[in-house]
C-alpha cells in the first residue's frame, strides 16, 4: 500500500530547530535543518542519527529543503553535511543562498568565539555546504530526479522564504516552512494555488491567536516608540537582522518623516546594513507597491536610520535602536538590555515570538529579577513590551492557506502542543480535514492511493468521446479495453489493437441457430414479416431487410430457407458471433415464441 | 503557421491538441526605413528636400513625398507592416488561447493581437522588465489604407495588464491539454525557449538563443532533448561577424573618436546589448585613459532599465549571481552611475542641456534612426567629420538607415552585434539535443542571397529542415497516438492480467470513462443495477438485451481431442468427428449439433435449444482467452 510517512525530528509540537523527515513513495526528503535557541547542548541540534543508524545520509536522503535562511530553519545546516556527512542536493531560494551563509557565520562566531565551545562547525564548513546548494525560483518546477520534484511558491514570511510542494507521480505534500497571509510593509503574502496535495505540513506559531488589525498594532508601536522618546526614555527594539527589523524601519522611517522627529534611530551594525542592502538586490521577492515604486525611490534606503556605535548606548538623551539577536539570548541587544534595563524610563519592545529559555522569553512571561551569567541578578525596571509583529499566519491565516491548498490531510509542526490541539479541532470540525500533529520522533503515516497513469491510445479514446457526445450519453458510458503491460510500460488500447500487438489471431466463435416456424408462405414472405416483426420489437436497433432475402439485426444475420420435407415449416437460421451473444440469445428465444398473425 | 516573415522577428501560431499557442509576435520595423526621421524641432535641411511626384502626378501622395539624395522617403509618421493580416483574418485569431514571447524584443505586437481579436487568455513574457521598456514614439503612428495605425499608450497598458509572468522551468497547464514551460535561452535578460508538451508529444521553440556568456543565465539545452519538433527562429542575422571581435571594434572606434574630440553616438535599444556594451566600456575606459569622457544614455526608460537590470539577479549568469551574495550589484554600471562617469536622462530636454558636455559617448534610439532623441543627435553632429555614428543592433540596415541624413561628414561605423546563434552552433546544438524533426523558416535553409556561395550559411541536419514561409501552414510531422488517462486505484486493484508473453501480461479493463478538464480517468464500473421489481408493466422491448454491453474479442485455439473429451466428460455421447481441410467437425448426432472447428474459429451449429447452446458455449471458452 503506497503511503507517505513523517517524522518530526524538530519542531514537533514545538518551536525551533524545525527539521522534518518526509517519505514519499519511496523518496525521502529533509525539510529544514534548523537549530534551537533555547539549547546550549546536543539538543540544539536535531538528532541526524535517526534518519539511519548506520550508513550514510546521502543514500538515504534524495534531497534538503530549507523553506527560509532564520537560524530555527537552517542554523544545524552545516552540522548537518559537514559534520555528520551529506552530499546531496540542498533546495533553497537565491534570497535564501544570498543570506544564509551570513546568519550562519554570525551564529558561529557566538557559539565559537564568545561562548568557547569547541567542536562546533567552522567557516570552511559552512562555505562547503552552500556549495551543496542548488537555487531555485519561485514557481520553477525543479526535477530533483526523474520522480521527485519540487516547486516553491512565495510564503512571504521573510525575503526569500518560501512554501515548498514536493511531489511523485500523483502523490504530493506541501510544506509551507514559516508564512504570512497578509502582505505587510515590505512583503507580499503567501499565496499556493489549489493544488490539492496529500498532506500539508503547515507551521502554527499563532495557532490560537486571531490578531487585531495590523493598522492598530502598528498605531500602538508607534505610539509607544513616540510616549517614551517625548519623555526622554531609550527604546530597544531587539530584532533579527533579516524580517521584521525592515519591516518596523519602514513604519518607523515613515512615521518619523511624517512627525519630522529628530531622535536618532540606530540600527546595529554590521549585518544590518548589508542586510538591507540583500532587500535592495532582491525587490522582486518584497510586495507589489516597493516594486513598483523602487525605481524612484528604494524604500530600502533609510533617511533616518543610522548605523550604531557601542559607545551611543551610554549616550544621554532619547534614542531608538534596533538590536540584534531579537530573543534577547546573546550579542548586542543582550549588551544594551543590560545597560537600559533599570531605568523605569526606558522601553524594550519585543516585537516577535520569544523561544523558551531565552531572556526575551522570561521578561515577557513577567519576570523582573533575571540570573545572569555569573550569579548576577539583573532588575529589570524598564517597560516590557510584546508586540506581535512576526510574519507568521495566525489562525485565521493557516486555516485559509488550508483552504486554497485543499488537502487530504494537515499536520502541524512549530507550535506548542496545547495550542496546536486547539487549531486541529478547529481544522477538523471546520474543513473537515484529517489533522495530525506528531511530536518529535513520532511517525505519522497516512496511506494514500495514487491513480495509475497509463497511455490510453487515442483511436480507443476519441472512439469513446465520440459516443460521448451524443445527447443520451450523459449517463456514465463504460469504456472497454485491453491493457498491455509491458516491463513498467502501462499503455490501454482497444481489444483488436493489443490483439494484433502481440500477434494473436482473433478466435471467431459463432453461433447458429434453426428455429422452426410454422409459415405456409414463400422464404421471402417469412423473411419479410421476420423482418417486420423484429422492426417493430427491435426499436432501439438496426433492422435491415438485405436484397438476397436475409435479415440482419445489428450483425446478426437471420436467414429463412425451407426444408424439404415439410412445406408448412420454415427453418430460420439465426446465426451471431460471441460478441453479440446476448442479443442472438434474445432474437432465438423472440422467435420461438413465433411469429404474431400477419395483418390479412 | 506562420505570420511573420522576418526569421528573426518571428510570428507563429501552433496548433496543438484543440489549443492553439501563438509563438510571439514581434513586430517588424524596416519598413520605417522608407520614411523620414521624425525630427524633434522643424529640421530645415528635411523640410527644404525637394518634393518627388509621381509619374502619374498623384497630387494625393506629393506632399508626403519627398527625394534625398536619389531615395524617395515619405514624409510622414512611419507606419509599420503588421504580421500577416491576411492569414489573421482567415482563421480569425481570436482563437488563439495563449501568446508566449520569448524575448523583450519580440512582443512588439501584443497590443494589436489583443485589440483587434478580443484575445483574453494570458501572454507569458518573461520576467517582470518589459513593462516599462516599451518604446513611446510608437504610439503615434497612423493608419494609410491597409498599413493599420499602430496603437495607443492605453492599448499598451491593456495588453500588458494581460501579462502573466512565469519563471525558468515553470510548468504552466494549459486547459489540462498542454504543459508549456519556458527554459532559458541566454540571450537577453529573461529570454526564454519555450518547450510544448503534452504526455507523449514534444515541440521546442527556440528563438533568440546565444551559446555566448554575456549577462543573462546560460542557455538550458538538455532540456530541449527528446523533442518530436524543434520550432528554430531567431538566429544571428549576421553570421559572418563574431561577436566578441564586434566588440572590440567598437571600443577601439569609440576611443579613436573622442580621443580626436569627436563625439560618439550609439544608436541602441534601452536594454539588452547595452548592458554588455556598458559592462565592456567599464573596463575599457579605464585602460585607455578615457575615464573623463561622459557616457549618456538618453531614453524615457533609462533609469528603470539600468535599475531593473541590477534586481534581477536570478535571470543572470552564475558569475553576477554570485556577485549579489557579497552583496554587491551584479552589473558594474551602477558603479558607473555612482562616479558620475554614466549618466542618464529620460530625454534631451531637461538636466540634460545643462550637463551636456562634449567630447562624449550618447546611447539612445531608436536605431533605425526614424525616431526617438537620436534623430536630433544625428542632425547635430552629423556635419561634423570628427563626430562617429556606430551601429550595434543588426535589425536595420545601416546604409538605409542612414539615407536621408545624406551627405554626412560624420564617420559610419558598422560593429553589429548579434549574440544568437550562428549556423556552427546551431548544427552543434541540434546533434546536442537530437530532435526528430526541424522546422525552421526558409531563409535558413539556403545561403544567404548575397554570399551564395557559402554553403555553410546555413542549417544542415538529418532529415533536413521543413521550411515555412511568411503566410504559409505547415502541417507538422508527428502523429499523436496516445494519451495519459489515469486509472482508479479500486479499478487497478480488479484487474486481473494474464501473462500472455514473458514480460508481457494483459488485462481486460471495463470501467467508466470521465473526462474533465482534458484529463482522463477511469473508475470502477457501476454495480449492475438491481432488476427493478414487476410493478411496471413489462413490455417486450423492455427485455431487449443492451447490445452496447460488449462482450470480449476470444484468442487462442480448441485442441480437437480434448475437447471432444471434454464433451463426453460432460455427458454427451455419440459424437463423431470429421476431418476437414481447415479443421475439424464434431457432430453430436443425438442433439443434430454440428461444430465445425478450425484454427481460428468455432462455429456451433444446433436447433433452437437454447439450454443446450449454452452448455456448448461455456464448454467452448474454457479453452479460449478472453480479451
Amino acid at each position: 500500500m503506497p503511503e507517505i510517512r513523517v517524522t518530526p525530528l524538530g519542531a514537533g509540537q514545538d518551536v525551533g530547530r524545525s527539521c522534518i523527515l518526509v517519505s514519499i513513495a519511496g523518496k525521502n526528503v529533509m525539510l529544514d535543518c534548523g537549530m534551537h535557541m533555547g539549547f546550549n547542548d546536543d539538543r540544539r541540534f536535531p538528532d541526524f542519527s535517526y534518519i539511519t543508524q548506520n550508513g550514510r545520509l546521502t543514500d538515504f536522503l534524495d534531497c534538503v529543503i530549507i523553506s527560509h535562511f532564520h537560524l530555527d530553519h537552517c542554523g544545524a545546516l552545516p552540522y548537518f553535511s559537514e559534520m555528520v556527512g551529506y552530499d546531496g542536493p540542498i533546495y533553497m531560494t537565491h534570497p535564501t543562498q544570498a543570506i544564509c551563509p551570513i546568519l550562519l557565520e554570525d551564529y558561529r562566531k557566538i557559539a565559537v568565539d564568545k561562548k568557547g565551545e569547541a567542536n562546533f562547525f567552522t567557516s570552511q564548513m559552512i562555505k562547503d555546504c552552500m556549495k551543496k546548494v542548488v537555487a531555485v525560483h519561485l514557481h520553477q518546477t525543479v526535477q530533483v530526479d526523474d520522480e521527485l520534484e519540487i516547486k516553491a511558491y512565495y510564503a512571504g514570511h521573510v525575503l526569500g522564504a518560501a512554501m515548498f510542494q514536493i511531489k511523485v507521480g500523483s502523490e504530493s505534500v506541501v510544506y509551507t516552512g514559516d508564512y504570512n497571509m497578509t502582505p505587510d510593509r515590505h512583503l507580499g503574502a503567501a499565496w499556493i494555488d489549489k493544488c490539492r496535495p496529500n498532506l500539508l505540513i503547515t507551521e502554527s506559531t499563532y495557532a490560537t491567536t486571531i490578531r487585531d488589525s495590523k493598522r492598530c498594532r502598528e498605531r500602538d508601536f508607534l505610539k509607544k516608540v513616540h510616549e517614551t522618546v517625548e519623555r526622554g526614555g531609550k527604546v530597544l527594539i531587539p530584532v533579527f537582522a533579516l524580517g521584521r527589523a525592515q519591516e518596523l524601519c519602514i513604519l518607523l522611517e515613515t512615521f518619523w518623516e511624517r512627525m519630522n522627529l529628530k531622535v536618532p534611530i540606530y540600527f546595529s551594525t554590521g549585518l544590518t546594513e548589508k542586510a538591507n542592502h540583500y532587500y535592495k538586490l532582491f525587490i522582486p521577492w518584497t510586495n507589489q507597491k516597493i516594486r513598483k515604486t523602487f525605481v524612484q525611490r528604494n524604500m530600502f534606503e533609510f533617511k533616518h536610520i543610522k548605523a550604531f556605535d557601542r559607545a551611543f548606548a551610554d549616550n544621554p538623551g532619547p534614542m531608538v535602536v534596533f538590536a540584534t539577536p531579537g530573543m534577547l539570548h546573546a550579542g548586542q541587544s543582550l549588551q544594551i538590555f543590560r545597560k537600559w534595563a533599570g531605568n523605569e524610563k526606558n522601553m524594550v519592545i519585543m516585537p516577535g515570538y520569544c523561544v523558551q529559555g531565552t531572556v526575551g522569553h522570561e521578561i515577557l512571561s513577567g519576570q523582573r529579577k533575571l540570573e545572569m551569567e555569573g550569579r548576577q541578578v539583573l532588575e529589570v525596571k524598564m517597560q516590557v513590551e510584546y508586540m506581535s509583529f512576526s510574519a507568521h499566519a495566525d489562525a485565521k491565516g493557516i486555516m485559509q492557506l488550508v483552504g486554497q491548498a485543499e488537502p487530504e490531510s494537515v499536520l502541524l509542526v512549530h507550535g506548542e502542543a496545547k495550542k496546536m490541539e486547539f487549531l486541529k479541532q478547529k481544522i477538523e470540525q471546520e474543513l473537515r480535514v484529517s489533522c495530525y500533529m506528531p511530536a518529535n520522533g513520532e511517525t505519522v503515516t497516512l496511506p494514500t492511493s495514487p491513480s495509475i497513469p497509463v497511455g490510453i491510445s487515442l483511436g480507443l479514446l476519441k472512439r469513446e468521446m465520440a459516443q460521448g457526445l451524443l445527447p443520451e450519453a450523459k449517463k456514465p458510458r463504460l469504456l472497454h479495453g485491453t491493457l498491455i503491460m509491458k516491463d513498467s510500460n502501462f499503455r490501454l488500447v482497444s481489444s483488436e489493437q493489443a490483439l494484433k500487438e502481440l500477434g494473436l489471431a482473433e478466435h471467431q466463435l459463432r453461433f447458429t441457430c434453426r428455429v422452426h416456424l410454422h409459415d405456409t408462405r414463400k422464404e421471402q414472405e417469412t423473411a419479410l414479416r421476420v423482418y417486420s416483426h423484429l422492426k417493430s420489437v427491435l426499436k432501439d436497433h438496426c433492422v435491415q431487410h438485405l436484397p438476397d432475402g436475409s435479415v440482419t439485426v445489428e450483425s446478426v444475420l437471420l436467414q429463412a430457407a425451407a426444408p424439404s420435407e415439410d412445406p408448412g415449416t420454415k427453418v430460420l437460421l439465426v446465426s451471431w458471433t460471441y460478441q453479440d451473444e446476448e442479443l442472438g440469445s434474445f432474437l432465438t428465444s423472440l422467435l420461438k415464441k413465433g411469429l404474431p398473425q400477419a395483418p390479412s | 503557421y506562420c505570420l511573420s516573415g522576418h526569421p528573426t522577428l518571428p510570428c507563429n501560431v501552433l496548433k496543438f491538441k484543440s489549443t492553439t499557442i501563438m509563438l510571439d509576435c514581434g513586430l517588424d520595423m524596416t519598413s520605417t526605413l522608407n520614411f523620414l526621421p521624425l525630427p524633434l524641432v522643424q529640421s530645415p535641411r528635411l523640410s527644404n528636400l525637394p518634393g518627388w511626384s509621381l509619374k502619374d502626378g498623384n497630387a494625393f501622395l506629393d506632399k508626403e513625398l519627398k527625394e534625398c539624395s536619389g531615395h524617395v522617403f515619405v514624409d510622414s509618421v512611419p507606419e509599420f507592416c503588421l504580421p500577416e493580416v491576411r492569414l489573421r483574418r482567415a482563421n480569425n485569431l481570436s482563437t488563439v488561447d495563449v501568446i508566449l514571447i520569448s524575448n523583450y524584443a519580440l512582443y512588439d505586437a501584443l497590443p494589436i493581437h489583443t485589440r483587434h481579436t478580443g484575445f483574453t487568455a494570458q501572454c507569458m513574457p518573461r520576467n517582470h522588465r518589459p513593462d516599462r521598456l516599451l518604446p513611446s514614439p510608437l504610439k503615434d503612428a497612423v493608419e494609410v489604407s491597409t498599413w493599420r495605425r499602430c496603437y495607443t499608450m492605453q492599448e499598451v497598458n491593456s495588453a500588458l495588464s494581460k501579462i502573466q509572468l512565469v519563471g525558468y522551468s515553470q510548468k504552466i497547464e494549459l486547459f489540462g491539454a498542454v504543459q508549456v514551460t519556458p527554459l532559458s535561452s541566454g540571450y537577453a535578460l529573461g529570454s526564454s525557449n519555450w518547450i510544448i508538451q503534452s504526455h507523449y508529444e514534444k515541440v521546442s521553440y527556440v528563438s533568440g538563443s546565444s551559446l555566448l556568456t554575456t549577462h543573462p543565465q546560460p542557455m538550458d539545452q538538455a532540456s530541449l532533448k527528446n523533442s518530436d519538433v524543434l520550432v528554430l527562429t531567431g538566429l544571428t542575422q549576421i553570421p559572418t561577424a563574431n561577436p566578441d571581435g564586434m566588440v572590440g571594434e567598437f571600443c577601439s572606434n569609440l576611443a579613436l573618436t573622442v580621443r580626436n574630440g569627436g563625439n560618439v553616438l550609439v544608436p541602441c535599444y534601452p536594454s539588452g546589448v547595452i548592458y554588455d556594451l556598458l559592462e565592456c566600456l567599464y573596463q575599457y575606459i579605464d585602460s585607455a585613459g578615457l575615464s573623463s569622457v561622459p557616457l549618456y544614455f538618453i531614453s524615457p526608460v533609462a533609469n528603470s532599465s539600468l535599475e531593473f537590470s541590477q534586481i534581477f539577479a536570478e535571470w543572470l549568469c552564475h558569475n553576477k549571481q554570485s556577485k549579489v551574495y557579497l552583496p554587491e550589484p551584479p552589473f558594474p554600471h551602477a558603479e558607473l552611475i555612482q562616479t558620475n562617469k554614466l549618466k542618464h536622462y529620460p530625454s534631451i530636454h531637461g538636466d540634460f542641456s545643462n550637463d551636456f558636455r562634449q567630447p562624449c559617448v550618447v546611447f539612445t534610439g531608436h536605431p533605425s534612426l526614424r525616431f526617438g532623441d537620436v534623430v536630433h543627435f544625428m542632425e547635430l553632429w552629423g556635419k561634423s567629420s570628427l563626430n562617429t555614428v556606430i551601429f550595434t543592433e543588426p535589425d536595420f540596415s545601416y546604409l538605409e538607415a542612414l539615407a536621408p541624413y545624406q551627405p554626412l561628414a560624420m564617420k559610419c561605423i558598422y560593429c553589429p552585434i548579434d549574440t544568437r546563434l550562428n549556423f556552427i552552433q546551431v548544427s552543434k546544438l541540434l546533434k546536442e539535443v537530437q530532435p526528430l524533426h526541424v522546422v525552421c523558416p526558409e531563409q535558413y535553409t539556403q545561403p544567404p542571397p548575397a554570399q551564395s556561395h557559402r554553403m555553410d550559411l546555413m542549417i544542415d541536419c538529418q532529415p533536413p529542415a521543413m521550411s515555412y514561409r511568411r503566410a504559409e501552414v505547415l502541417a507538422l510531422p508527428f502523429k499523436r497516438r496516445y494519451e495519459k488517462i489515469e486509472i482508479m486505484p479500486e479499478l487497478a486493484d480488479s484487474l486481473v492480467p494474464m501473462e500472455i508473453k514473458p514480460g508481457i501480461s494483459l488485462a481486460t479493463v471495463s470501467a467508466v470513462l470521465h473526462t474533465k478538464d482534458n484529463k482522463h480517468l477511469l473508475q470502477p464500473p457501476p454495480r449492475p443495477a438491481q432488476p427493478t421489481s414487476g410493478k411496471k408493466r413489462k413490455r417486450v422491448s423492455d427485455d431487449v438485451p443492451d447490445c452496447k454491453v460488449l462482450k470480449p474479442l476470444l484468442s487462442g485455439s480448441i485442441p480437437v481431442e480434448q475437447f471432444v473429451q471434454t464433451l463426453e466428460k460432460h455427458g454427451f455421447s455419440d459424437i463423431k468427428v470429421e476431418d476437414t481441410a481447415k479443421g475439424h467437425i464434431v457432430l453430436l448426432q443425438e442433439a443434430e449439433t454440428l461444430i465445425q472447428i478450425e484454427e481460428d474459429s468455432t462455429h456451433i451449429i444446433c436447433d433452437n435449444d437454447e439450454m443446450l447452446r449454452v452448455r456448448l458455449r461455456d464448454l467452448v471458452l474454457k479453452f479460449l482467452q478472453k480479451f
